[in-house]
Parts: C-alpha cells; sequence; structure tokens
C-alpha cells in the first residue's frame, strides 16, 4: 500500500529533478534505456529531441512517444573534521517527455516536442552545516520544440527547429553561517521566480552511411534564464539598519548551457549498437549572481566557474522476440565542477550510469518502453572555497572566503515507463 | 502488460529501499572517532560565569545554549557522551528576578545597536526578565558552573540559600537550581557521578578585584575567606585548599577531566579598549589646565615632600602636565598617599573640595589600565553648570575605573600563583591542563585564524567577546571548546571532533 502510494505522489509530484549540473538526461524511455545514446538511432519519435534529422526516416506516418521518470535522488554530506552530517529529504522528480512526429511526404517530416531537460531539486534540512550555501532549491524548465526533417539525400537529411523555453526557480538560503535574529534564528533568504522563459534553437543532421551504420550530430543552443523582478524575500532579519534586508525584487541569470552530441548506431543481425558522445558548455555558467533592486542590499555573486563536461555514452538493442525489445547501456557523466567549486545546490561528481529498459509491444501500434537507470557515485571529497560572510556583520570584522567542505554521497535510482503509438 | 506494471513496481521498490547513500566510514559509526582513555558518559562541568555562558553582561538562553562545556557536550556525543542538562534561563531578554523584582547586577542583555549613521554602540536590550530565581530549577545539571561564583564559594555550604542572597552570603544562579539551601555546587555536581569533568574556576578570584579597578583588598597572606570582601582577591592558600578539595572530589570515583587555568587579563577587551592616553587638547586648553594645576605641581607637592607626608618619588609620580595633543587623564589612586587631611591644614589650609579633589591625584601613564565602562565617563562633564569640570582633566577620574600599575602586579601575581597550583594538581592527578591564559594571549596579540577570518581581542570587532568585553560570544565560546577538546584528544588519546568557530555568531545586532 505504501508503495502503491509512493507511485501516486511520484507522478503526480511536478518538481523537476537532479542531475550533472542541472541537466536532467532522461529524455525517452527507449532512449534512456540504452545508455541515453539516440543520435543516431532511428527508433521512434524520441528522436524530436535527439536528433530531429531522423524524424524523416521513421517509417510511421505518425509516431508518439510519451513518458516520464521517477528520479529518486539522495545526497549524503559528512564532514569528518567537525562531525557534522546531513542528508538530503528525498524527493522524487518526474521529468517528462511527449513527441510526436508526422511523415508529410518521402522526405519531408514534422515534429513537436515537449521535454524537460533542466532541473534540480535539493532540499536540506534548513540551517544545515552548508545553510548558507543552500537550504533548498527547485529549478525547473520545460522545453517545447517544434522540429522539421528534411531528407536531401537517400543517406542523409537535415533537422531543426526553434526552442522555446520556460522555467521557475525557488531557491532558499542562509544569508550567512552566522546572522541570527535576536532570538536566535538564523537570516535567510528565499528567492523566487516563476514563468521565466526565452529562445533557443536546434540543428541536426544524420547520415545512413550504409546499410547499417548510421552517423547523426546535434547542437542545442544555450538558452538563458533570466529572472527579472523575481521576488526576494528576507526572514529572522536583525532589526538593525546594519543589516537592511528588506523585502524586494531581484535580477538573476541561470545559462540553460548548449550542447553538441555526435555519434552512432551500428546494426547487426537483432542487435543494435549505439554511441553517443555529449559536450555540454557548462562554462557558461560562471557565477550564481543575484541583483536585488534595494540598493542597500548587497548583491549576491556565487562563483561557480564550471568547465564544459563531456559525456561518454554506449548502449545496446536486442530484439528478442516479437513482442520484447530488450535493452541496455552505460555512461560515463563527467561533472562540470571544478574542485573548490563544489556546491551543495548543485553536489555532483562524475558519474557512472548504468541502463536497462525493454519495450512490449501491445498489438501493432501500442509498445509499452520501461527502462531503469542507476547512478553511480564515489564519495568524494570537495569543497567550495568562494563563500564570502559579506554583510550582516559589523563594520570591521574580516571578510574572507570561507570554506565549505567535506565528504559527498549521491546516489540516484531512475525507473520510467513510457508508451509508444505508431500510425 | 499487468507484468510490466509489477515489473516497473519491483523496480522502484528497489530504488525506494536502496536509495539512502551511505559512507564507506561514517561519522555516525561506532568506533569513527575514539574516546581514548576517556568516558564521557557523563559529562559536568564547573566554573564561573564563562562556564556558564555568560554573555552580553547577564545570562540568557541562547548564550547558554552556546557555552563551551555545551558544545563540548554536542561533540563529546559521537564518542558515546550522554545528555547534557543547564539550568536554562526561560528567554533570550536576559537578566533574573527575585520574587519578581529585577536582581541587581542581572539586567537585560546588551545588544549592538546603530545610529541613524550606522554607527554601532552597546545598549540594554528592551525588555524585562522573566526568570526567576525563587522559581527553583530542578537541578543538579550537567553544567554546575555558577555565574559570580569564586574558587573557594563552589565549596561552601549554603551558597545557594536563597535566603543569603540579599545578605551577600548566597548566590542567585546558584540558589536558582541548588538541591537545597545548604548544599554546595561541588556535592550537587558529584551527586551526578561524572566520568568526566572540566573545571575553569578561579577567574573571579582576581577578575572581582579587576573589574573593578582594584578597589577591593589584596588578601594575599590571609586564607580565611569569611573576612574577605566579593572585591578582593583571593590568598593562594585559600585558593589550593578549595580547588584541591574540588579535584579530591571530582576525581574520587576515578572520573577523568581537564583543568582549566586563568587568563590574564589583558587579554580581554574590557581592559584593552579604552586608551589610557585619550584626552585630545589643543595648546590653549591644556595651558589653561596647567595653570590650574600649578599651585600644586609648584608648591604643595614639594611641600609635602618637605614635610615628610611622601616621598620625592611619589611626587614626581603625582606631577600633572598636559600638552597639546592627547593626554592621559588624571586619576585617583588609591595607592598613593591620601592627602586630603593634611591640605586642609596649615599651611596649605585647602577648602575640603579641593583638597579631596588633590587627595590621591595623578596623571595615568602607560602602565595604567582603564577599563571600559569608563568610556562613558571619560571627557564628560557631570555638572551640567560647570563646563569646566570635565572628567580625565579637571575631575579626576575615579579609581573604580582605573586598574593601576600597582593594582594589576597584584592580579597577575595572583593568576601566577593560582595557574600554578591549577596545573599542579593536574599534573598530580593524571588530568588535562587547559592553558587558556596562553590561547586567549595568543588571540590578543596575533588573532587567531579560522575558516572565513581572523577572531581577535578587539572589542565588537573581533568576534571574540560579547559586548560586556569579558564573556565570549558563540564564536569565542567555540574556540574555547576547541581549545579543551585539543587537550582532551593529547591527554587521553582521544579524537573527539573539534567545531568550525566561523560558523558560530558573534555579537547580535538589534535596535530597541
Amino acid at each position: 500500500m505504501k508503495k502503491v502510494l509512493l507511485l501516486t505522489v511520484l507522478f503526480l509530484a511536478t518538481a523537476v529533478t537532479y542531475a550533472g549540473g542541472y541537466r536532467v538526461s532522461l529524455q525517452g524511455n527507449k532512449a534512456l534505456a540504452m545508455g541515453h545514446t539516440g543520435v543516431a538511432v532511428i527508433n521512434s519519435s524520441e528522436l524530436v529531441f535527439f536528433n530531429p534529422a531522423g524524424l524523416v526516416y521513421l517509417e510511421n506516418k505518425l509516431s508518439v512517444s510519451v513518458g516520464a521518470h521517477g528520479v529518486l535522488a539522495d545526497v549524503s554530506y559528512q564532514n569528518s573534521a567537525t562531525g557534522e552530517t546531513a542528508m538530503t529529504e528525498a524527493g522524487v522528480g518526474t521529468p517528462f517527455y511527449a513527441y510526436i512526429s508526422y511523415q508529410a511526404n518521402d522526405w519531408l517530416a514534422f515534429g513537436l516536442g515537449i521535454y524537460t531537460p533542466y532541473g534540480s531539486t535539493v532540499e536540506y534540512e534548513d540551517d544545515w552545516a552548508g545553510s548558507h550555501l543552500v537550504n533548498n532549491i527547485a529549478l525547473q524548465a520545460i522545453f517545447v520544440q517544434p522540429s522539421v526533417s528534411i531528407k536531401l539525400s537517400d543517406k542523409f537529411s537535415v533537422g531543426g527547429g526553434p526552442i522555446y523555453a520556460t522555467g521557475g526557480v525557488n531557491f532558499n538560503k542562509n544569508l550567512n553561517r552566522t546572522l541570527v535574529d535576536l532570538d536566535g534564528n538564523r537570516s535567510e533568504v528565499t528567492l523566487e521566480q516563476t514563468g521565466i522563459s526565452n529562445w533557443g534553437w536546434t540543428a541536426s543532421a544524420m547520415l545512413k552511411a550504409s546499410e547499417n551504420l548510421t552517423v547523426g550530430a546535434n547542437y542545442r543552443s544555450e538558452i538563458i534564464l533570466s529572472a527579472e523582478d523575481g521576488d526576494a524575500t528576507f526572514e529572522n532579519v536583525p532589526n538593525s539598519p546594519l543589516t537592511p534586508f528588506a523585502d524586494t525584487t531581484f535580477n538573476a541569470d541561470l545559462p540553460l548551457p548548449a550542447e553538441l552530441t555526435m555519434g552512432l548506431s551500428y546494426k547487426h543481425n537483432d542487435f543494435l549498437f549505439a554511441f553517443d558522445y555529449n559536450m555540454t558548455y557548462w562554462s557558461a555558467y560562471e557565477s550564481l549572481s543575484v541583483d536585488f533592486a534595494d540598493e542597500l542590499i548587497t548583491d549576491t555573486n556565487l562563483l561557480r566557474n564550471y568547465k564544459d563536461a563531456s559525456t561518454y555514452r554506449f548502449g545496446v538493442q536486442y530484439e528478442a522476440s516479437e513482442s520484447f525489445t530488450l535493452r541496455g547501456g552505460y555512461y560515463f557523466d563527467e561533472s562540470p565542477v571544478q574542485p573548490g567549486y563544489f556546491a551543495p545546490e548543485t553536489p555532483r561528481n562524475d558519474s557512472n550510469g548504468y541502463t536497462a529498459g525493454l519495450t512490449f509491444k501491445v498489438g501493432d501500434r501500442l509498445e509499452i518502453d520501461a527502462s531503469f537507470l542507476y547512478l553511480q557515485f564515489n564519495e568524494v571529497d570537495a569543497s567550495y572555497d568562494y563563500f564570502v560572510e559579506g554583510s550582516g556583520g559589523p563594520a570591521g570584522l574580516i571578510n574572507q572566503y570561507s570554506s565549505f567542505r567535506g565528504t559527498y554521497k549521491s546516489s540516484v535510482f531512475v525507473p520510467g515507463l513510457g508508451i509508444t503509438y505508431k500510425l | 502488460m499487468k507484468n510490466t506494471i509489477k515489473f516497473m513496481i519491483g523496480l522502484l521498490a528497489i530504488g525506494l529501499v536502496s536509495c539512502e547513500p551511505e559512507f564507506e566510514n561514517a561519522v555516525t559509526d561506532e568506533g569513527f572517532y575514539d574516546a581514548g582513555d576517556a568516558d564521557f558518559s557523563t559529562y559536568v562541568s564547573l566554573g564561573a560565569s564563562i562556564s556558564a555562558g555568560t554573555a552580553d553582561g547577564t545570562i540568557y538562553r541562547s548564550a547558554q545554549e552556546n557555552s563551551y562545556p555545551n558544545i563540548m557536550a554536542q561533540q563529546f556525543g559521537f564518542v558515546g557522551g550522554g545528555d547534557f542538562t543547564q539550568p536554562l534561563t526561560s528567554d533570550n531578554v536576559g537578566g533574573l528576578l527575585l520574587n519578581g523584582e529585577p536582581l541587581p547586577g542581572y539586567g537585560t542583555r546588551l545588544v549592538l545597536s546603530a545610529d541613524e549613521n550606522g554607527n554601532p554602540f552597546p545598549a540594554p536590550l528592551a525588555g524585562t526578565p522573566t526568570t526567576d530565581v525563587a522559581t527553583s530549577e530542578a537541578g543538579p545539571f550537567n553544567n554546575m558552573a555558577v555565574d559570580g561564583s569564586k574558587s573557594f564559594n563552589l565549596v561552601t555550604p549554603g551558597y545557594g540559600d536563597i535566603a543569603g542572597i540579599a545578605g551577600g552570603t548566597a548566590n542567585p544562579w546558584y540558589a536558582r537550581f541548588a538541591t537545597s539551601a545548604s548544599s554546595t555546587v561541588i556535592d550537587d555536581a558529584v551527586s551526578l557521578n561524572p566520568t568526566f569533568f572540566s573545571l575553569w574556576t578561579g577567574n573571579n578570584d582576581v577578575y572581582s578585584y579587576a573589574s573593578q579597578g582594584g578597589i577591593g583588598v589584596d588578601q594575599l597572606g590571609n586564607s580565611d575567606i569569611s573576612t574577605y570582601g566579593y572585591r578582593d582577591i583571593t590568598d593562594p592558600n585559600a585558593f589550593a585548599a578549595a580547588y584541591g578539595a574540588q579535584v579530591d572530589a571530582l576525581t574520587a570515583n576515578g572520573a577523568k577531566g581537564v583543568l582549566v587555568n586563568i587568563p590574564d587579563v589583558t587579554s580581554l577587551p574590557y581592559f584593552t579598549t579604552v586608551p589610557a592616553q585619550s584626552i585630545p587638547l589643543d595648546a590653549a586648553t591644556a595651558g589653561a589646565v596647567n595653570d590650574l594645576f600649578a599651585q600644586y605641581n609648584d608648591q604643595i607637592l614639594p611641600l609635602l615632600v618637605q614635610f615628610g607626608v611622601i616621598t620625592q618619588e611619589e611626587a614626581d609620580s603625582r606631577v600633572v602636565n598636559f600638552v597639546e595633543g592627547i593626554n592621559y587623564p588624571i586619576i585617583t589612586d588609591d595607592d598613593l598617599t591620601d592627602v586630603s587631611q593634611v591640605l586642609q591644614g596649615p599651611p596649605g589650609n585647602l577648602p575640603e573640595d579641593l583638597a579631596n579633589l588633590l587627595g590621591q591625584l595623578r596623571q595615568a601613564t602607560s602602565d595604567d589600565i582603564i577599563i571600559l565602562p569608563a568610556s562613558s565617563v571619560l571627557g564628560t562633564t557631570p555638572d551640567p553648570s560647570n563646563p569646566l569640570g570635565v572628567v580625565g582633566v579637571s575631575i579626576p577620574l575615579q579609581d573604580v575605573f582605573v586598574l593601576t600599575s600597582t593594582e594589576k602586579a597584584r592580579v597577575d601575581t595572583a593568576t601566577q600563583s593560582f595557574n600554578a597550583i591549577i596545573e599542579g594538581l593536574a599534573a598530580a592527578n593524571d588530568l588535562g591542563y587547559v592553558d587558556s591564559k596562553a590561547a586567549l594571549a595568543q588571540v590578543a596579540s596575533t588573532g587567531h585564524v579560522f575558516n572565513g577570518g581572523v577572531m581577535t581581542n578587539a572589542y565588537v570587532t573581533g568576534g571574540g567577546f560579547s559586548l560586556d568585553g569579558v564573556h565570549l560570544t558563540p564564536r569565542g565560546y567555540a574556540f574555547c571548546a576547541n581549545m579543551i577538546i585539543d587537550v582532551i584528544n593529547t591527554t587521553y588519546n582521544a579524537s573527539v571532533p573539534k567545531v568550525d568557530i566561523g560558523t558560530y555568531g558573534t555579537v547580535t545586532l538589534h535596535n530597541n
């Protein structure tokens, strides 16, 4: 009963989730089961995301894929020097996707995708050891992408389309490590903005090099979500002109970085092998800068200095029977976080993703896709060395960087379920 | 279809069950930290205000929660430490009541206020204390530290008798949680059967004298404590007897522990914030003031020497001379010969007022210590109708505001004696000896570097000391906890984790 309840919660929860940086690579159950490869896999309308150029090679007039993933992510923290510990609240994120493709004629196809490639939900206990960096954060972004796919020759096609991104953020942190009101309650700020939107684009190409070998490339542009006049709410602030933290509005930019994918697939009898390489241009994320409208409040500048990061993905598919297709995969996901910049709101080190899944055919048109991802992290000793205690103390207190360090261990399990309908 | 769903639920269940990431060596695992040869299951703290968590001139709840014994007890939790109880007050306003009436000396806490230009100043928090010492708390507590106590008070029966508060024989803080009117602090502490203890007493045996400019008596050579006033310096023999009795009682059942010595007064901002040289004068004013003292310097002092009332050396020390620039204030020094009676007689026949003013007058020197409360007195004109009556210039700064070099030497001598006794007892009983004197001297001289800053003994800005200039901030108390844990780990081969003092706060900002 409890599990059923959890399952219900799983599909009701709206928050998106935890991922590399805040990239959530869960854009299709078929692809995820194969290590989230797909830039050169002609399988279903998941291609709207992975490579719209390939849509034109789909065999069906109409192909629809809808699904979601339940992300069970937890992070443990401990500092062996002080004995402090923390564990994120076990939340469940549900990234989802819906793709449709339509073959207009033998050289032209259209597609439409709605998916959630970025997001993060991390919730620590209030006032935990790293509360000056984050108490909790919920970041969500939904992409809507119309696409066109054009076959330039029997072997080569191009595709792409505009992307409309819309998102929101809710971020709560304590103002610094020590500021309290008269009763000892920690001073905190909540930054909230919803309905932030912006435009981007994607472009891709696919080459059917031979009967069995397919090569693909896909590029998705950076989209900067600019919060303007978001709400900054301060709580538990001392009644003092030295701490002038009155509720105000803020501006902040959050980049959703560009991503380049190149890959290939090779078909051998009932087997299909796929390899994808992703480069995510995380270097766009230099800092989380919050510009408060109230000039009395010092702007916040949390350095991030992410680096561009690669992901290497391998997948295999086996058509076991008329009804069943089995899939497996592996990927290595490089963290964009550099030493000294490991912040607990995206506590992410390198990880190994192990995936599996299957498709069960229900008649000619309907397929049920299931997948499972286990993301394995090693323990990592890491620190964020660039927190400035900042305002909130009497003049003369020496302000220098403090370091927040400790050992982190993450664990992520992602079961997913979807359907594919082909006409 | 049905199977697939079952499969998915199965996967989900696996995920839910095995989701919690676990460390290979978790700090919460048994044995990650080591108690060594010590047993922290019942920890008892003894001492005075520093150990009770007093801050900002009084006792209030959040300060108690940041007392160094409480911080240590939290860390002992990693090595088998048990519950740690404290006689917590009812509020964060601070202060104590006795039968509903405010108790003198236990007012509301100081907070750092700021004027409209952002200039900070300490101010008493507006509010009414709600903690009544007549409303008895059920002691004993693990933190048996008693605000205001001296070494020998901890072994004195009746120190917690509420009937003795008015007469000064009992302590209101202890009266609040003493197990009986005749109990002693040490007996109450021992009744908890401590397996580990910390003892940091003796500060008030010298500070009570020093903090009031040495108005008491140095009882060196008199070990009869029944003759002592509160502002007196305790005789080392009396100190040794009381301290030794406490150590004996605490170690009788084999408990381990640490003894903490007494810091120098010059480590505390109460004694270092107001400069000895603080009176700015221009040339004209200096000249005018010197004219006022010309008769004293040129006629009275030589006459006093001539009549054998004072020595030439004392006369030299009593000469008043102001110059253009920053000057030392004039002060009353009760170690000078009181000449007020002599001056009223022939040949001077000075009026009584003037004779009293000059009675024990001299100008401060760089060896004198002007205490923190003098900052609100120096340079003021107490009589609004007399703008020329300026404290420190034409009115001597009262003795209570000045710890003279002579008085400070008594404090230093006593502190050294006490610390030698403490160190000796620690060695004799295989207890940890915590040299807080050296640790706080280092804070005062070079500052203590921590993760995110430097803690110094600078008033307000140093971060270590609360607004009363004697007691510590949460950060200062966290520093003390680490200081003591270091000694515990060394003495008892333990590995109790320390705290990051940068995460502990400093002074509290608040405008009434």
